[in-house]
């Protein structure tokens, strides 16, 4: 977000000062201005069809979507969270778009939409300088279709495979078919289900044997589209003895009704490998009266095989309603998992999150660090659930739950559930709640920082164990972000 | 360098500072005594604009400007510093990073650039180690986990940093051991200078002994009671403040 974009006013007598506001509110909410191929609203099982015609998917594919909707219609929307918002229409929201340019599809970057790429600059990915410069290979998934993959040939070179998963599909049926629905079935929740059966693109991703991957992987989400859902799938293969580093970020423009991004990621951690997953989730989180905004309901999981490691590390600063508990199902002996969360809520956001650490192996290993940060009149809650199941012999969790609190109208809750059934296990919990106090700003004003510097600085530092988990360039973003969204918060 | 004429304020509705009169002049240090209570905290507190404080009358001016208009980090920036009786901690933000930002925002008030990391760690090691800390200080949370002491010692080495031409000490001495009382004492007789005064606020004579003030001060239900040289602290050790209240 180093380049704050120049977001499209329809009145040109706009003032400056309208201008600043847009740019300081949602830094990443412009709209761009693609033609695109969009399916009309609604749901059915021709939609689904429809969806999986479009990609030109084999039959087996096309019934596995089909089976999932028909899940999906005896399934209801879980109401247990801690938010409260209007349940989306889901006959009133499109279910596919895809950039018009795309439709058939790009042989290489220089064939993509100047325009889409611009887009993706103004979010501060230059594609063509990271192919050069950054080392880090991107999937940009726009709405509904990846639109690009970078670094493909050095990758391959390496045997990993990276592309999207419509693409997956076709090329590599065989993992796809093997390891799909296989960590979040398609009937695990509502959501699952529904992106089971509608999901558009997302990314792929398999690190053979023994092979540390080269770069850090990344994928970039935008919503444009109006009234359309985004329902990207990723699927992770680490395979045995295996490393990777993926990195997700994303953005969506602002819009005065909500949209709905349902996403389900899958990560395998066969024996020995590690998987490392970190996300900036920037959604756009509705205005200050909490008007707009995305809902972001998630079902990410992880399964780690014998002395495998799984990470996720998230920070959440958008969406106006977040669902959303990233997963580890410790599965062979001596697996770890880790779980190292911020998540920010400002206005009207609401967010229900955190994580569940399922043990299941012998030894098996979690950790689970996660600071929430309240601003306005936002609620943030943390829901986690720790299970040391009847084999887990020796497990250890240790859970750390920190509350930060900005003003007074704002809530923060703590949901710790856990469930050991074997003597042996140990399970350590520590829940903190703290206010950024007058003391603290007055302290920071006396030596010359102004209170916006002194209130980002102070949440900075509250999050400082979570961001020593990002990787570099994301954690001086991550920052960044949080200084956006808390913008005016305090004074 | 600071005039004070008639300064009243109030905290929470309750008249704290009832019209208190200080003149200090360029390269003066002027310690403030006073019985427990007293006003002395607020004075700071009023001095460098923290909310909560409202001033009812009087004026003050530093270097010719009215401060109380400045919000505190304005006033800040214009080279007044407070030493906190009572530092507080932030955890997770490492002096380092607080101290950059601090210096950093100072010097574009003074329309310089920020400074360089090497030159501004190069000082920030040799201030540490003025003060007598461990460099493994400048890495550690602002305040977090250290003791009163080492509170103190940090308050000064930010005073080092900051090269204000106004410090307020609120009580730096209290809580220090003898040799930390020593790295007090020298670290502001290292920074006298004919362009820099200080206000030292204390309850013992004993740090006046190093540090040697031009004018000693009592301060007593918001108003200075009494002036004097030096040798007034050496009274008050003897006296106590009862006597002064008799012959105001
Ligand atoms: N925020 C506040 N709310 C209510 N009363 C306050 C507040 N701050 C200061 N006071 C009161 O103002 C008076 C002066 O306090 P102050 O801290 O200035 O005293 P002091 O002279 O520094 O005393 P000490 O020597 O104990 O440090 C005290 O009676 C104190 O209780
Ligand atoms: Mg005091």
């Amino acid at each position: 977000m180093t380049d704050a974009p120049t977001p499209v006013l329809t009145d040109p007598e706009a003032n400056q000062e309208i201008h600043q506001r847009f740019k300081k509110e949602y830094a990443a909410g412009f709209i761009s201005d693609i033609e695109s191929d969009t399916l009309l609203p609604g749901l059915n099982e021709d939609v689904v069809r429809f969806i999986s015609a479009k990609k030109g998917e084999p039959e087996w594919m096309t019934e596995w979507r089909l089976k999932a909707y028909r899940s999906w219609l005896e399934m209801v929307e879980p109401d247990w969270a801690h938010v409260q918002y209007d349940k989306p229409d889901f006959q009133a929201l499109s279910y596919y778009s895809a950039p018009k340019s795309m439709a058939d599809g790009p042989k290489s970057l220089d064939e993509v939409d100047p325009e889409l790429l611009r887009t993706y600059e103004k979010l501060g990915i230059p594609l063509h300088e990271q192919l050069m410069l950054a080392g880090v290979a991107v999937d940009a998934v726009f709405d509904s279709v990846s639109v690009a993959t970078t670094f493909r040939d050095k990758l391959a070179e390496a045997g990993v495979i990276f592309m999207p998963i419509s693409e997956a599909v076709h090329k590599h049926p065989e993992l796809v078919k093997k390891y799909l629905g296989t960590v979040v079935p398609q009937r695990d929740n509502f959501y699952a289900a529904l992106n089971s059966a509608v999901f558009s693109d997302g990314s792929f991703v398999y690190i053979p044997k023994g092979v540390r991957c080269p770069m850090e992987l990344s994928t970039y989400f935008r919503i444009n589209e109006a009234k359309t859902g985004q329902f990207e799938r990723t699927l992770i293969i680490a395979d045995e003895g295996s490393h990777v580093s993926y990195l997700e970020g994303c953005t969506a423009p602002m819009r005065d009704e909500n949209q709905l991004h349902a996403a389900v990621v899958e990560l395998i951690a066969l024996d020995d490998a590690e998987i490392k997953y970190s996300t900036v989730q920037n959604w756009y989180p509705g205005d200050e009266e909490g008007k707009g905004g995305i809902y972001n309901f998630v079902t990410k999981r992880a399964v780690a095989h014998t002395n495998a490691k799984v990470s996720w590390t998230q920070v959440e600063t958008g969406s106006a309603v977040t669902w959303k508990y990233p997963s580890c199902i410790l599965k062979g002996d001596n697996a770890v998992g880790e779980f190292y969360s911020v998540a920010l809520t400002n206005n009207y956001q609401q967010a229900d999150t955190g994580t569940k650490m399922i043990h299941l192996g012998k030894n098996t290993r979690s950790t689970i660090i996660s600071k929430g940060i309240s601003a306005g009149k936002s609620q943030n809650a943390y829901r986690g659930l720790v299970r040391m199941n009847p084999n887990a012999a020796g497990a250890r969790n240790y859970t750390q739950c920190d509350s930060l609190l900005i003003g007074d109208q704002c809530g923060a809750h703590t949901f710790p559930y856990i469930e050991s059934k074997h003597p042996s296990a140990v399970i350590e919990h520590e829940a903190t709640t703290s206010t950024v106090s007058d003391d603290q700003l007055f302290l920071c004003r006396q030596r010359g920082i102004d209170t916006e510097k002194a209130v980002s600085m102070i949440v900075n530092g509250f999050c400082k164990e979570v961001f020593k988990e990002l990787p570099m360039e994301f954690a001086v973003e991550a920052g960044k972000l949080l200084e956006l969204s808390l913008e005016g918060s305090v004074g | 360098m600071i005039s004070i004429s008639n300064l009243h304020a109030k905290v929470e509705d309750k008249p704290i500072l009832k019209g208190l009169n200080l003149d200090i002049k360029p390269g003066e240090i002027h310690a403030i005594m006073g019985p427990n209570g007293a006003g002395k905290s607020t004075l700071g507190n009023v001095l460098a604009g923290r909310d909560g404080y409202e001033v009812t009358a009087g004026s003050a001016t530093l270097n010719g400007k009215d401060i109380l208009a400045l919000e505190a980090e304005e006033r800040a920036r214009e080279g007044l510093f407070l030493a906190f009786q009572y530092p507080v901690e932030i955890p997770g933000v490492s002096n380092l990073e607080f101290l950059k930002a601090s210096v950093d925002a100072i010097r574009a008030h003074q329309g310089k650039e920020p400074l360089d990391s090497v030159s501004f760690l190069k000082k920030a090691r040799e201030k540490i180690k003025a003060v007598n800390l461990d460099q493994s200080f400048l890495k550690r949370g602002v305040n977090e986990g250290f003791s009163g002491g080492e509170k103190k010692r940090n308050e000064l080495m930010q005073m080092m940093m900051l090269e204000p031409s106004l410090c307020i000490l609120d009580e730096t001495d209290s809580g220090l051991d003898i040799d930390a009382l020593q790295v007090v004492a020298h670290g502001v007789n290292a920074m006298r200078d004919p362009n820099r005064s200080f206000i030292i606020v204390t309850h013992y004579q004993r740090l006046l002994d190093y540090i040697v003030p031009d004018y000693v001060h009592v301060l007593a239900d918001g108003k200075i009671v009494k002036s004097g040289g030096k040798e007034l602290a050496l009274e008050l050790e003897e006296k106590g403040y009862s006597w002064l209240e008799s012959e105001a």
